[in-house]
C-alpha cells in the first residue's frame, strides 16, 4: 500500500528519479500558471490578480480531496504519510517575515527558481537572497533555539483540532477555497485591470482570467461543484478504522507473531534500558490491582481499549526515532492483542515481552518474602492471569522491578553481615542473574517519513 | 518597451493550474508519502557551497553541520533533486511557451539595479523566515495545507496577513 517504502531503493537511480521527476511536473505547473513572473504574483496583493490565491488553494483542495480519498479507499496509509509537524509561534512569525519577503521581493522560493529557470534576472536575483537567507538562519539560529522549538504540537491537523471526522475537515477546507475564489473574482472585477500589465507582458493579453467570464463562470462552478462532491465522497466513506488497518497487516503480523520475532527477553530489555542513547518505554496491559501488587519501574498501565484512543496513539506516533515501545501483561495475550492494535495503526519499534511479567519474575525473581510462583493462579489457570501471590504490593519497589539499575558488581563487603554464603541468594538481589545469555530480537527501525520536502 | 521577436504562448487559467497542481501534489505523497518542497533544497545548496569554502565552519554549527557536517553529503538528497526537477520542469515549460528571455520583471515606478536589489533583500527575507517556519510556501502552505496541518494553514494566513499589511505602504514597487 501507498505511500511506498523508497528506503531500500535510497541512493540509487531510480530513488532520485522519482524526485526528479516529481520536481519537473511542479515546475511545468509553476511556470504554467504564470508563477515564473513576479509581477502576477505581487498583483495578487493589491488585488487586481488572484492568481496566487486561485492556484494555492485550487492545488490545497484537490489535492486534500484526492490524498483523503485514497486513504477512504485504503490505498494510502495515512499513518505513513508525513503531515507537517505543527510549531506554532515559530510558524507564524516565520510566516510573517516571508510576507515581508514576498512583497519586497516578489516571489516565494518555489516560484522563484521557476523564474530564475526560465531567465527573469530578478528571479535570479531572489534565488542569491535565498541562498544568503539560508545562510543567516543557519549562524543565528543557535541564539533562539529554545523559542524556535517552542509551542510545539506535534502531528496536529484540522480534525483533531476541532474534533471532527478527517472527512468533514477536508469538505470544509474545500468550501473555504471556494468562498475564497468568490471574493478573488470579485477582487479581480473591482480592482484587475486598473493597471494591466498587457502592454510589458503579452501572455497577459490571452490569458483567460480576462474575457468571455460566462463560459469560465460555468466551467469553474463544474470544476467547484465535483471537487466538492469529492469531498462529500470522503465525508460519507469515512476514513479507515483500526480493524480495517488491522486486515492490512494480518499476515506480516501473524508471520511475526508465530516466529516469535516480536517476543523479547527479558535480559534484552534490562539491556536497553540501560542504553542511553535509547528511549525505551514499557507500557503493561494489566488490571489496575496486578499493577499495583507489582510493577516494571517506569512503565505505565494501559487498557487495551487506550491503545485505539486516539490522544495516546498520536503520542505514541509522534515518539522519536530512538523509541523503543514493549508491552507487557500477565503472559503474552493481552500485550500481543495491544501489539496488533498498534502496530495496524503504524507505531514504530513496538515488542511484547517475551513471557509477561510472568517470566520476567522467573529471571528476576523477588525475595521469598515478597511473593511466590503459584501453581495455579487465582484468574483462573487462563495464559493471562498473574502467576505469582504477593503478601503485600510492592509496585516498583522490589529489585525485579528495575534490574536495569541494579549493581552489577557485588558491593565491597561492609563488614556488619556474615561474608559469603552467595548459595542463599534464591532471589534477585541486583547482584546475581545476570548477565543472562538472550537473542536478540530487537532491530531499531527509522521512520520512512522521516522529514518533510521542505522541512 | 520593446514588442518581443516571438509571441508568449499564454498562462494557463488559474483553477487549471491549480488543479494539476492537486494532483502533482498528490503523486508526491502518494509514491513519496512526503509533498513538494524547495526550501530545504535551497538551504542544502547554500550549506554545500559553504562547505567547499570553510568546511570547518559547517561543522561548527550545529544546525549546518546536520545538513552537511563531517562527512555527509548535502546534496546527496532527494529535496536537492527535487529542485533540480523544477529549475529544468520551469525550463523547459518556458522553452516551450516562449517565455525563457533575459529580462527582469518589475514594477513600472523602479529600475532595473533596485528591483535586484529589492528581489535579494525579498529573497533573504523570505528565506529566512522560511527556515524559521520549517519550510516554504510549497512544502508548509502548501503540502501542509493538503494534510490538513493546523501549523500550516496558520503559516498561510501568517504570510497573507504581513504581504497585505505591508502592500499599501510599499505600493510604489509595484504600480
Amino acid at each position: 500500500m501507498a505511500p511506498f517504502n523508497l528506503a531500500p531503493l535510497a541512493g540509487s537511480f531510480g530513488y532520485f528519479a522519482i524526485f526528479l521527476l516529481l520536481g519537473f511536473a511542479f515546475g511545468v505547473v509553476l511556470e504554467l500558471s504564470g508563477f515564473g513572473d513576479s509581477r502576477r504574483l505581487a498583483a495578487q496583493f493589491y488585488l487586481r490578480d488572484m492568481t496566487v490565491l486561485k492556484v494555492m488553494f485550487t492545488g490545497i483542495a484537490v489535492a486534500a480531496v484526492l490524498i483523503h480519498l485514497a486513504s477512504a479507499f485504503q490505498l494510502l496509509d495515512m499513518s505513513r504519510v508525513w503531515i507537517n509537524p505543527t510549531y506554532l509561534v515559530p510558524g507564524i512569525v516565520g510566516g510573517l517575515i516571508m510576507g515581508v519577503g514576498f512583497i519586497v521581493g516578489g516571489f516565494c522560493p518555489g516560484t522563484s527558481l521557476v523564474a530564475a529557470a526560465t531567465l527573469k534576472l530578478d528571479g535570479v536575483m531572489f534565488v542569491l537572497g535565498g541562498l544568503f537567507g539560508a545562510l543567516m538562519f543557519g549562524e543565528t539560529v543557535a541564539g533562539f533555539d529554545a523559542w524556535w522549538h517552542s509551542s510545539s504540537m506535534g502531528r496536529f491537523t484540522i480534525s483533531d483540532w476541532l474534533g471532527i471526522p478527517t472527512g468533514v475537515a477536508v469538505l470544509l477546507v474545500v468550501l473555504m477555497a471556494i468562498g475564497a475564489f468568490v471574493a478573488g473574482e470579485l477582487a479581480e472585477k473591482r480592482f484587475g485591470g486598473s493597471l494591466t500589465s498587457a502592454d510589458t507582458d503579452p501572455a497577459r493579453e490571452t490569458s483567460l482570467s480576462v474575457g468571455r467570464p460566462s463560459l469560465a463562470g460555468v466551467r469553474g462552478l463544474l470544476m467547484a461543484g465535483s471537487v466538492a462532491a469529492l469531498a462529500v465522497v470522503v465525508v460519507l466513506k469515512g476514513q479507515p478504522s483500526v480493524a480495517d488497518r488491522w486486515h492490512w497487516i494480518a499476515p506480516r503480523a501473524d508471520s511475526l507473531v508465530t516466529g516469535r520475532a516480536i517476543f523479547v527477553d527479558p535480559a534484552e530489555i534490562v539491556a536497553l534500558r540501560r542504553d542511553l542513547t535509547l528511549s525505551v518505554h514499557i507500557l503493561e496491559v494489566r488490571s489496575e490491582a496486578d499493577y499495583n501488587l507489582f510493577h516494571l519501574a517506569g512503565s505505565k498501565r494501559i487498557s487495551l481499549a487506550d491503545t485505539q484512543d486516539p490522544r495516546v496513539v498520536r503520542e505514541l506516533l509522534a515518539a522519536s526515532d530512538n523509541t523503543i515501545l514493549f508491552l507487557a501483561s500477565n503472559g503474552e495475550q493481552a500485550a500481543t492483542e495491544a501489539w496488533r492494535r498498534l502496530e495496524a495503526q503504524g507505531v514504530f519499534n513496538v515488542y511484547v515481552a517475551e513471557g509477561g511479567i510472568n517470566h520476567w519474575l522467573d529471571v528476576y525473581p523477588p525475595f521469598p518474602g515478597v511473593a511466590e510462583r503459584v501453581a495455579s493462579p487465582a484468574g483462573g489457570g487462563s495464559e493471562d492471569a498473574l502467576a505469582w501471590r504477593f503478601g503485600i504490593a510492592v509496585g516498583e519497589r522490589c529489585a525485579s522491578s528495575h534490574p536495569d539499575i541494579a549493581r552489577q558488581e557485588p558491593l565491597p563487603d561492609a563488614g556488619f553481615a556474615a561474608s559469603g554464603a552467595p548459595g542463599a541468594t534464591a532471589w534477585f538481589d541486583g547482584t546475581n542473574a545476570l548477565p543472562r545469555p538472550f537473542t536478540k530480537r530487537v532491530k531499531l527501525q527509522r521512520k520512512v517519513t522521516a522529514k518533510g520536502g521542505c522541512g | 518597451m520593446p514588442s518581443p521577436s516571438r509571441r508568449a504562448a499564454a498562462y494557463i487559467n488559474p483553477y487549471l493550474g491549480g488543479a494539476l497542481l492537486g494532483v502533482v501534489l498528490f503523486l508526491s505523497f502518494y509514491v513519496t508519502g512526503n509533498g513538494l518542497g524547495a526550501s530545504a533544497a535551497i538551504n542544502r545548496v547554500q550549506v554545500g557551497i559553504l562547505s567547499v569554502f570553510d568546511h570547518a565552519h559547517v561543522d561548527r554549527i550545529a544546525y549546518m553541520s546536520d545538513l552537511g557536517g563531517g562527512d555527509r553529503r548535502p546534496l546527496v538528497d532527494p529535496s536537492v533533486y527535487m529542485l533540480l526537477g523544477t529549475l529544468l520542469g520551469g525550463l523547459v515549460s518556458g522553452l516551450l511557451n516562449g517565455r525563457v528571455r533575459a529580462e527582469t520583471r518589475r514594477g513600472p515606478r523602479v529600475s532595473v539595479a533596485a528591483r535586484w536589489a529589492l528581489a535579494f533583500v525579498g529573497g533573504a527575507l523570505m528565506m529566512y523566515g522560511a527556515r524559521m517556519a520549517r519550510g516554504c510556501t510549497s512544502g508548509q502552505a502548501l503540502s501542509g495545507g493538503a494534510v490538513l496541518s493546523v501549523g500550516s494553514f496558520a503559516f498561510m494566513f501568517a504570510i497573507f496577513a504581513s504581504a497585505y499589511l505591508l502592500a499599501l505602504p510599499l505600493r510604489r514597487l509595484w504600480n
